[in-house]
């Protein structure tokens, strides 16, 4: 890097800025496990005494265990279907020299921006059209869409990274084109296969919109969650409930952006 | 020495005498990339294809439709867009929607602006971490961010018992939840993360020598930043906002749990159609008249600043 000196000044008044953005941004998530251990139904300071009740509570909490099933299993189909079609769908845009390129990738990407309750309304209404009821079946289609470019934008930076001629060198030494990808490409971007599936699983278990039209008597854990809202002294069950999946969506994201982010030559075989 | 390799490998294929046409099927296909390309991106081009043509074409052709009953009658009429051009109710709405959206995503991109510009230019070890760390919160349940906000400003919130329990006020703040003001703020926070990274990737991207020029040239760092830092990572800045301000219009959760009745925005007049109002063509005529209009926004936004990047240059 250049040595441009004002640059590598650290820059007091930022950092100070750094810092109050990241409480901004981590603050209000904060007070969900707080109060979770409030032995009071309301929330409201100050907290007078503090219990692990709601937690023991959620282990007889049945509608909840079968929520949290039902989550699960969305998210494992969803996040494997939509990490298999991005395996193929990335090493194609990364690969090889597709005309047209550019304009695919947006297509594909496009759930990204389009709006939740568009593409809940829209696919509500082929489901409807075709006569098929409402199921985990149909909440797991629509994770499915929104997970795909997840899947596609993860593995595409793995696919970038690595060496072509790794492919090229075991072509040349005899494999034909499986075996090269089975022996050579997925032990390669292995990580970012992971990573992807490891994203899609928790984008699928966190997923409210579609699911919210999607769904149908079975609920997902969000649709529990919704649920409970409408009732206030559920919400300290709500709560604990909460601080649970805070902390599993954190742990399970941290892990897969380090396995995207780490430098795809040091774990080569 | 990959090239030598396939050019030998085009010379025997050339100097074979006779093939078969399947083999010479098979030899064009193993030498066109874009065929192979397009095969193995396919499955997953068509997936995506079909799971958003077929329902939008579907939605398109529902509009045109009228509810009867749980039926619908599906001759032909434009009845569902005269009746949303005639209510002022849903113009309002839609407004509305507009706004709280446009003051979100302006709050969002300057937020974090000078937080990317910090960890660009002025973090030097650890950046990855920063990154994560500034994202994360992103990938955590969105119903969960919102919800935490309504334990925040609600009547028995955070703030007002706080407020109350330091002897501030006397009696909680109702002007806190359920308005737009709250919605804005929710939204805000709620998205902040996904615009940091487009605007991070812009500026990282600038040569640092123009930076350098600017001064050796006699730009103090304010004019330096605004001839040379703001110009070149206005990409960024303008994928962001897009990428804000169209999916929020469409935000239903947010303005429930948090709007109140005067912070309710067309997203959930859309999702009462395809619920207690049991509208299904209605509802399919307001969502494509919202994404039309946002459409419409976004094109024209990002024609005028194209002009006026050009303009600058």
């Amino acid at each position: 890097m250049k040595n441009v000196a004002y640059i590598n000044r650290p820059n007091r008044p930022l950092f100070i800025y750094a810092i109050l953005f990241l409480i901004f941004l981590y603050l209000p998530i904060l007070f969900l496990p707080l109060f979770s251990f409030n032995e009071a139904i309301y929330i409201a300071f100050p907290i007078e005494n503090w219990t692990l009740q709601w937690y023991r509570d959620m282990f007889n909490n049945e509608p909840m265990i079968a929520a949290l099933l039902n989550s699960i299993k969305v998210g494992v189909v969803a996040s494997v279907a939509s990490t298999f079609l991005g395996v193929f769908g990335a090493k194609a845009v990364t690969r090889y020299h597709i005309p047209g390129r550019a304009p695919i990738v947006s297509v594909i990407m496009a759930p990204l921006v389009i709006p939740g309750i568009i593409l809940g309304v829209a696919l509500l209404i082929l489901i409807n059209r075709i006569g098929v009821p409402l199921s985990l079946y149909t909440i797991t289609l629509g994770h499915i869409l929104v997970c795909v470019p997840f899947s596609m934008a993860t593995l595409m930076t793995r696919f970038e990274g690595f060496d072509k001629s790794f492919e090229e060198a075991s072509a040349d030494l005899g494999e034909n084109a499986w075996w090269t990808f089975w022996r050579v490409t997925i032990p390669i971007v292995f990580p970012g296969i992971v990573a992807s599936l490891l994203l899609c699983f928790i984008i699928s278990f966190d997923e409210f919109i579609l699911a919210f039209f999607l769904g149908g008597t079975d609920p997902t854990l969000p649709l529990f969650i919704w649920g409970q809202l409408r009732f206030p002294n559920r919400l300290p069950s709500v709560l604990a409930l909460a601080t649970c999946i805070l902390v599993l969506s954190l742990v399970v994201v941290v892990i897969s952006q380090y396995l995207v982010k780490r430098e795809p030559d040091s774990d080569t075989p | 020495m990959n090239n030598s390799v396939t050019t030998i490998k085009v010379i025997k294929e050339i100097a074979r005498p006779y093939k078969s046409w399947r083999s010479r099927l098979r030899a064009f296909y193993n030498r066109s990339e874009a065929f192979k390309g397009y095969t193995l991106l396919s499955p997953t081009l068509l997936v995506m294809l079909f799971s958003m043509c077929v329902p939008f074409g579907l939605m398109v052709v529902m509009s045109f439709w009228t509810q009867s009953g749980y039926e619908f009658d599906t001759s032909f009429t434009l009845l569902n867009y005269e009746k949303i051009v005639s209510t002022p109710v849903y113009s309002q709405l839609l407004m509305r929607s507009l706004w709280i959206s446009a003051a979100c995503t302006l709050a969002t991109v300057l937020i974090a602006y000078p937080m990317a510009y910090y960890v660009a230019f002025h973090v030097h070890r650890r950046k990855m971490m920063w990154i994560i760390l500034m994202t994360l919160p992103f990938w955590t349940s969105y119903l969960l961010r919102i919800f935490s906000w309504k334990v925040i400003l609600g009547f028995n919130g955070v703030i007002n018992s706080g407020l109350m329990g330091m002897g501030i006020i006397d009696k909680p703040l109702e002007f806190l939840l359920y308005n737009p003001t709250a919605v804005v703020i929710t939204l805000t926070h709620a998205w902040v993360a996904f615009a940091i990274l487009p605007i991070y990737i812009s500026l990282e991207k600038i040569d640092k020598s123009l930076l350098e020029a600017a001064t050796d040239l006699g730009d103090g760092p304010i004019a330096r930043f605004f001839r040379v830092t703001l110009p070149l990572s206005l990409p960024g800045v303008i994928a962001a906002t897009i990428l804000i301000f169209v999916p929020t219009v469409g935000d239903y959760v947010t303005p429930a749990l948090v709007g109140g009745p005067n912070g309710l925005m067309i997203a959930n007049l859309i999702t009462a159609h395809f619920g207690i109002i049991n509208n299904w063509p209605g509802g399919s005529a307001l969502a494509i008249i919202m994404m039309l209009v946002v459409g419409f926004i976004a094109a024209i936004y990002i024609g005028l600043t194209r002009f006026a990047v050009k303009n600058i240059e």
